[in-house]
């Protein structure tokens, strides 16, 4: 078997991904996109902000270039830095460069995590300026029309720590995300794993007994992906219990007594 | 046969026969017929119980041989440990019922080992309680399994079926029918007024709560068809009748998806006489219209007036500029509604709640108070999307609890409002539990300039501890010559390339990268203020916690500090002169300033009260620091080996939470006792009680850095 491998500013989306839209996101980003406008995209982890993303860079047929980012993510990761070749030292440009660069769409993930002075590089980004200043290089790139910069961040962590400043929201068009109405939700986890419906619905039941539970033990409750992961075990032959157990109880929570009751509200539905 | 006497000499010293006169010869001669091990077991077990009470000791010598022959050696421990805890819960008499019912605590410990408890599974219940409903219902102990749709009251012991796993399941059945009565709008049918038209309202309540279970069955059936399994699986280990044929007939009817519980109670009113009313399941309960209705008619008037006044509060976030705001006429038309049915589930209601027409998001305790009330009434009612006025309700309703009264002496002797901690008794080789009466209090500040002047005073030291303290701060830098990083470090690069020229090797470190600070520390400071540290003691410590703020302040650490004493189990005090989230101003120093001597001193339950704080704040180490004079010491037999054995339990409990205690202390006897509680390394003894405020911080510094 031969893996695919793709530069980073190359990663086409070919095959239209599966996103049933729950509002009006998609035309509201087709025209944040050709207006220049950046986008930011909250919602609980889970609830189909990446697949939304993908859907879009397949619609508008640009390069998508996901950074997941984390608590060590520097400016430097993004922009790029030097490096040294036998000697002498060589540019490397980051993902965000090479996105500019090739006319792509940048996405952000989770942005909060990222070192506060990655924000300072995407501001000239992200407002009517559209510029990505290089310094190391002593450069400044203007981003072609075709460039989009979105971001996505989850309220639901709100800490102090991890909050977006009011100069960064305020630079965005902003899409709220939730998890899908019962009935669309139950569409898709059926469509995703290949469950029948009726199953399918359960789990969504599931998943909504779980969302109550929000706050009083769970930090969040059973996102789409682990209904989508649990079902595709139960597609699979393994038993609903026991794949709720593991693809979406063990998944939530370490705490005994939550996996207990959680693993009662499943028996209770299946 | 070992010597009968010399047992009854054993049994009158533990059992203080020379002050009490009881007859150990009976006692004694049963005990000696053990075998040795077993008598040792025995004597010794006798004298854990004796420590706790005499009279006790007494009546469990009498019965302990009778009671080894039938049971298990830990079912013997149980039952002494019950009659103690009894005894300290509730007093003599109780505990000693305990130990002359013998029988009764060997059948309830059994129906204990094949039941299951309500208590020790609430949490689990509760949880998955939440996870079925819409409202957060509360569940609560009693005799009989019934709800007022606030609360699910259950029976606190379920032993009906033999393992522990089906009586839980049998909880979970009971939770899911009483819960569904609630959910299904059992109680929304104005079910008392019917009733009181007929004429035997006991067989029509009868009658529909016999009617209404198999309908909410039915709806079990199809929202929890897991469960509805389960119940059936309860049912054949019960070994339940099959439903009479008449009933059979109406179970087909009530299970349609689209009966609702008014249909029920419309059959239930036409059904001829000879119906006699039949239980479906023989736990579901019963049913109390008059609790219930009471019950939703207060929370009817509370949601309504919170409803309107969270209205109110949305309206004035979410209202923009007032001056676009109509008064009188405008305003009660803000707010509107778009009701929705979602699914195939007629009976559930979405309501949209919207402003100016346009749909809004709610916060979450909005969206639930909405879901209370939709249960409840079936819908929002026009009326009440008129937002709250000024004076339009009575604010005391809001409150549903009023604020626990902080004098608790005037009144009678209650330990309401306060926090109850365990206590380890060495004795008993076992915990007293909920012995301590914990509060927290708050200390009057005095506005001196107590903290200005230390300050002056230890000028020279304070200019040292800044500087100190300073150079400890773990502040963001740059790290140079690593192998991977942000940049390339140029004077790395230089001598690297001079290297290769020179044929030597090349390093890889030719990077350098930003360092951020990493030092992760919370500490509570535990200061001693009982009443013998008055004098110099105090100002020593004062003048401590005046420097070490100053140079913790420097250092950045999150820092909280408690001032402790006591005067008995019942009145143990925690004075807070700090939280870690206050900033050190003039009002904590005034607090400082504040620091009195008070009564005794008790530490168990100090040590167990900030470590449970620590535990809550996210920090990598913990560390509690406790500034004493002495040796634990309080009344009621809190000295000695007693007090010491508690607070080094209290200690060890800490450590296992993964926090670092530490004492520093000025008594001279510390050496004895403070290696036996805090370890050998966990300790400073200050000789002078004028060196506490010089060697504090330095003493810190080592122990963090």
């Amino acid at each position: 078997m031969q893996p695919k491998i793709v530069k980073l500013d190359e990663y086409l989306v070919v095959d239209e991904p599966f996103y049933q839209a729950g509002g009006d996101e998609v035309e509201i980003f087709e025209s944040s996109y050709r207006n220049g406008l950046p986008v930011l995209l909250k919602g609980p982890t889970g609830c189909g902000k990446t697949r939304f993303m993908e859907y879009m860079a397949w619609r508008l047929q640009r390069p998508l270039i996901t950074v997941s980012c984390h608590d060590d993510l520097t400016a430097s990761d993004l922009v790029g830095r030097y490096l040294i070749k036998g000697g002498e030292t060589t540019w490397v440009d980051g993902p965000l460069t090479q996105a500019v660069r090739s006319g792509g769409i940048c996405y952000l993930d989770e942005i909060v995590e990222a070192r506060k002075d990655t924000m300072v590089v995407i501001h000239p980004l992200a407002d009517d300026r559209r510029v990505l200043p290089m310094e190391k290089l002593g450069m400044l790139i203007e981003a072609p029309p075709e460039f989009c910069l979105a971001i996505s961040y989850n309220p639901g962590y709100q800490s102090v720590l991890k909050d977006l400043k009011q100069s960064t929201r305020q630079r965005f068009v902003a899409l709220e995300f939730d998890y899908p109405k019962p009935d669309l939700e139950a569409a898709i986890v059926a469509r995703e794993s290949g469950l029948d419906r009726e199953r399918a619905e359960l789990l969504v039941r599931f998943a909504a007994m779980t969302r109550n539970l929000k706050g009083s033990g769970l930090e969040e409750g059973a996102s789409t992906r682990l209904l989508v992961h649990a079902a595709k075990l139960i597609a699979a032959g393994v038993a609903p219990v026991s794949a709720c157990r593991s693809a979406i109880a063990q998944a939530l929570t370490d705490d005994h007594e939550m996996l207990a009751a959680v693993n009662e509200l499943s028996s209770a539905i299946f | 046969m070992p010597d009968v006497s010399a047992l009854e000499a054993c049994l009158d010293e533990i059992l203080e026969v020379e002050f009490t006169f009881r007859n150990t010869a009976q006692p004694a001669r049963e005990i000696a017929c053990l075998s040795e091990i077993e008598r040792n077991y025995v004597i010794n077990w006798v004298r854990r119980v004796a420590s706790t009470n005499v009279e006790l000791g007494y009546q469990y010598a009498c019965h302990v041989v009778r009671a080894r022959a039938g049971m298990e050696r830990e079912q013997v421990e149980a039952w002494a440990l019950h009659a103690m805890d009894t005894y300290d819960r509730e007093g003599l008499r109780p505990a000693l019922q305990v130990i002359l019912q013998l029988d009764d605590f060997v059948r309830i410990s059994r129906e204990k080992a094949t039941g299951c408890q309500l208590q020790e599974n609430e949490r689990v219940l509760r949880v998955f309680l939440h996870g079925l409903s819409g409202r957060k219902l509360k569940i609560e102990a009693a005799e009989q399994a019934y709800t007022d749709t606030e609360t699910l009251f259950l029976p606190p012991l379920l032993a009906h079926l033999s393992t522990p796993e089906q009586n839980f399941l049998l909880y979970k059945v009971m939770i899911a029918g009483l819960w569904a009565q609630t959910r299904f709008g059992t109680f929304r049918v104005g079910l008392s007024e019917t009733l009181a038209a007929q004429n035997d309202p006991e067989r029509t309540l009868q009658l529909f709560h016999c009617l209404e279970t198999l309908r909410l069955e039915a709806v079990i059936a199809r929202e929890l068809p897991g469960l509805h399994r389960q119940l059936g699986v309860i049912r054949r280990a019960i070994g339940e009748a099959a439903l009479p044929s008449a009933w059979e007939r109406l179970k087909a009817k009530v299970s349609a998806a689209d009966c609702t519980a008014s249909d029920v109670l419309a059959i239930v009113c036409r059904m001829p006489r000879d119906v006699a009313p039949f239980a479906p399941f023989a736990y579901q309960g019963i049913l109390l219209p008059a609790t219930a209705d009471a019950c939703i008619a207060a929370r009817l008037e509370r949601e309504k007036i919170l409803f309107k006044v969270k209205l109110k509060m949305l309206e004035d976030e979410l209202g923009g500029p007032s001056g676009e705001r109509q008064e009188d006429t405008g305003r009660s038309g803000r707010f509107g509604k778009r009701e929705k049915r979602v699914g195939e589930m007629s009976e559930l209601m979405q309501v949209e709640l919207l402003l100016d027409d346009k749909p809004m998001p709610l916060p979450d305790d909005v969206s639930q108070l909405m879901s209370s009330i939709i249960l409840d009434l079936g819908e929002i009612p026009d009326e009440y999307l008129e937002p709250a006025g000024p004076g339009d309700y009575d604010p005391a309703i809001l409150q549903q609890k009023n604020a626990p009264d902080d004098d608790v002496w005037s009144g009678s002797y209650h330990e309401e409002g306060a926090l109850l901690y365990q206590e380890w008794d060495f004795r008993r080789q076992h915990y007293r539990k909920s012995w301590c009466a914990v509060r927290e209090k708050r200390i009057e500040p005095i506005y001196d300039d107590f903290a200005g002047q230390t300050l002056e005073k230890y000028s020279g030291l304070v200019k040292h501890l800044r500087k100190t303290f300073e150079a400890m701060r773990d502040e963001n830098r740059m790290l140079k010559r690593q192998t991977q990083g942000d940049d390339v470090d140029l004077d790395a690069l230089v001598e690297a390339l001079a290297d290769a020229k020179d044929g030597r090797e090349m390093s890889d470190r030719l990077f350098s990268r930003q360092h951020r600070a990493e030092r992760n520390i919370a500490v509570v400071f535990m200061v001693d203020m009982s009443g013998s540290t008055k004098g110099w003691i105090n100002l020593a410590e004062k003048e401590s916690l005046v420097l070490l703020c100053e140079a913790l302040e420097t250092l950045g650490d999150r820092y909280a500090i408690y001032g402790f004493s006591s005067i008995s189990r019942k009145r143990c005090e925690l004075y807070h002169v700090k939280h870690f989230d206050e900033p050190y101003d003039s009002e904590a120093r005034a607090r400082i300033s504040g620091i009195l001597p008070q009564d005794y001193t008790r530490m168990g339950f100090a040590i167990r009260h900030l470590s449970a704080l620590l535990q809550e704040v996210d920090a990598r180490t913990r560390v509690l620091i406790t500034l004493s004079d002495g040796k634990p010491d309080d009344y009621d037999g809190y000295r000695g080996e007693y007090g010491i054995e508690d607070t080094r339990r209290a200690l060890l409990e800490a450590r296992r939470r993964g926090i670092h205690p530490y004492c520093i202390t000025i008594d001279e006897e510390a050496r004895d006792y403070l290696p036996h509680l805090y370890g050998p390394a966990a300790y400073t003894l200050i000789d002078e009680v004028w060196a506490l405020p010089l060697k504090v911080s330095d003493i810190y510094r080592r122990l963090t850095s």
